[in-house]
């Protein structure tokens, strides 16, 4: 391991793209009338979300995120909450299994257009100790729908 | 060692003395108060441990293991003398600060405490030096009072003072604030107690014993816990000193060998102290290179380690405090030891870390093992700088050029 890490990875980490969700979180607030509704902290490092799921059958109709955190857990939920509205209960499993690869450093993850935006999160991925950071909001995520099931 | 070179300034240069460190030129550590570097002598006295007196201590005829047993006893002897315990036999070898609490949570606690007694600590304490105590009043049905703090991050003595009656039994405080770097005032806790209660006073020595002389006998406590990975010594080894007569009156923590004097099939009768609170092989090894440690920190003098800390603790508050946007939590200085805890704008203290690390500078970042006092600083987390023996004027230079780089990065200064 050299010590210690170079400054370009540390530039890859922060993309414009992440500054910009951290910065205007989209989605962000509280859903009338939810269906499913998970809180959820990171002991860790006491980063927090609530996120709020409305369905209209096998699809998001719409969904919200609250809390607090660092950089990459709150551009990771607005991201997230931005790019499955919309989206049907198995695009949504699919979509979680490419962001996970995309953490775990799996090549072939980071030209899944279908993650759009979150690619921007590709360089979490050289980062061990800010992976959980990035998971945040879609371990909400998959309690929320197993809670819904 | 080398520990003159710079005695101009009364500042210590030893780098060069901890191997990890003189490996790694652009490492910037940071983070002692979470666990300090070892210098070769640590390293070096683990090594001659092993190579030259290992064998199981206490067990064997054969003269190898007598040799292992008073390397083991004499390591307990100098850091005893290290720590100001004129009877080394109250200081019991333990993993570390977190046993030697839950040590005396479980056994003086569960013969001592009863339901409708009181069991104090204050917000500031590490989990270590709380949840031990909350889970034996749960336990007991004990109340469980924790005291408050004052804006700026002291125990609020008038809260203490109010939460202190004839129902205490046990009063837990923090030597040192591991988050904060607040000094509390021993003494004066000490002699409030007293004067209100009958209860027995618990100490969390693991930042003041690294930190600044501790004399044990001189502090009128009952109990004091430390860990020697924080004092330059091995991960794994620490200790709980404590007053012999509560010590020989409390019922063992751990049992199995080397803690026992006779079993029989229906009782068994206790070893004398400290092998009592001694289970099993002991951690001798790393009991000599702790012992190696105290005896580095002597040589040097824990006067000047003091002093070398707060003169770079002072230096980092004056250029951190002139950043804009970044907020220093705590009393003033002078009321610290080497710990600088901070925020600066929205930037996350974890986004700091990180882009700290790449300048090399490792800080910690997160809610410090003290949750209770972040809920009341009304922060999730802060970053912490620590200060040790080993750095120096660059280490701030690093710090400074990475928090700078942070608020470049999220667009606080033009890029």
């Amino acid at each position: 391991m050299s010590l210690p890490r170079s400054s370009a990875e540390i530039s890859a980490l922060y993309q414009e793209m992440i500054l910009d969700h951290y910065r205007r979180p989209r989605n962000k607030g509280v859903l009338e009338n939810a269906d499913a509704s998970v809180e959820m902290k990171n002991p860790l490092c006491g980063d927090e979300i609530a996120l709020q799921l409305q369905f209209d059958g096998n699809e998001i109709k719409d969904l919200k995120f609250s809390g607090r955190g660092c950089s990459i857990s709150q551009a990771s939920a607005s991201m997230m909450t931005q790019l499955l509205k919309g989206k049907s209960k198995e695009e949504i499993g699919a979509i979680r299994t490419q962001f996970r690869d995309l953490m775990l450093g799996v090549p072939s993850a980071e030209d899944e257009s279908r993650l759009g935006s979150l690619r921007a999160l590709s360089g979490v991925a050289r980062f061990p100790a800010r992976v959980k950071c990035a998971l945040l909001a879609w371990n909400a995520l998959e309690t929320a729908l197993a809670d819904s099931e | 060692m080398n520990l003159y070179r710079n005695a101009r300034s009364g500042e210590l240069t030893v780098r060069a003395d901890f191997p990890l460190l003189a490996n790694n030129p652009g490492l910037h550590y940071l983070d002692s108060a979470a666990t300090s570097q070892k210098p070769t002598v640590v390293l070096d006295a683990l090594r001659d441990f092993y190579e030259t007196a290992n064998a199981n201590p206490h067990r064997g005829a054969y003269s190898l293991s007598v040799r292992a047993t008073e390397c083991y006893h004499q390591a307990r002897t100098r850091i005893a003398q290290f720590l100001g315990v004129a009877d080394s036999d109250c200081l019991i070898f333990t993993r570390g600060t977190t046993e030697g609490l839950n040590l005396v949570a479980s056994s003086w606690g569960l013969a001592n405490v009863g339901s409708g007694d009181e069991i104090v600590v204050t917000a500031m304490d590490h989990h270590a030096n709380f949840v031990p105590w909350q889970v034996l009043a749960m336990r007991t049905g004990a109340r469980f009072r924790v005291c408050e703090l004052t804006g700026d991050g002291r125990i609020d003595l008038d809260s203490l003072r109010a939460a202190l009656n004839a129902k205490t039994r046990i009063v837990a405080f923090s030597h040192v604030s591991n988050a904060l770097g607040t000094i509390n005032p021993l003494g004066e806790i000490v002699r409030m107690v007293r004067e209100r209660s009958d209860a027995i006073v618990v100490c969390d020595g693991a930042q003041s014993a690294p930190h600044f002389p501790v004399s044990f006998d001189s502090l009128g406590i009952d109990f004091y816990a430390f860990s020697g990975h924080k004092m330059l010594g091995p991960m794994g080894i620490g200790g709980l000193i404590g007053r012999r007569a509560m010590l020989e009156e409390m019922p063992p923590y751990q049992t199995g060998g080397d803690m026992i004097e006779f079993v029989h099939d229906d009782r068994t009768t206790w070893n004398v102290l400290p092998h009592k609170f001694e289970a099993g092989t002991p951690n001798a090894a790393n009991a000599v290179g702790l012992a190696a440690a105290v005896e580095y920190l002597d040589n040097i003098g824990m006067d000047r380690v003091i002093g070398h800390e707060r003169s770079l603790m002072l230096q980092a508050q004056e250029r951190l405090s002139a950043i804009d946007g970044l907020h220093v939590y705590g009393p003033p200085p002078a009321e610290r030891s080497g710990v600088l805890s901070f925020t600066m704008n929205d930037v996350h203290p974890h986004d700091l870390a990180t882009i700290l690390d790449g300048e090399g500078v490792c800080i910690r970042a997160g809610h410090h093992c003290a949750q209770p006092l972040m809920r009341r600083l009304d922060v999730p987390a802060t970053a912490r700088a620590s200060f040790y023996i080993y750095n120096n004027e660059g280490d701030i230079d690093a710090l400074v050029t990475g928090i700078n780089k942070a608020r470049e990065i999220f667009g606080y200064v033009p890029a």
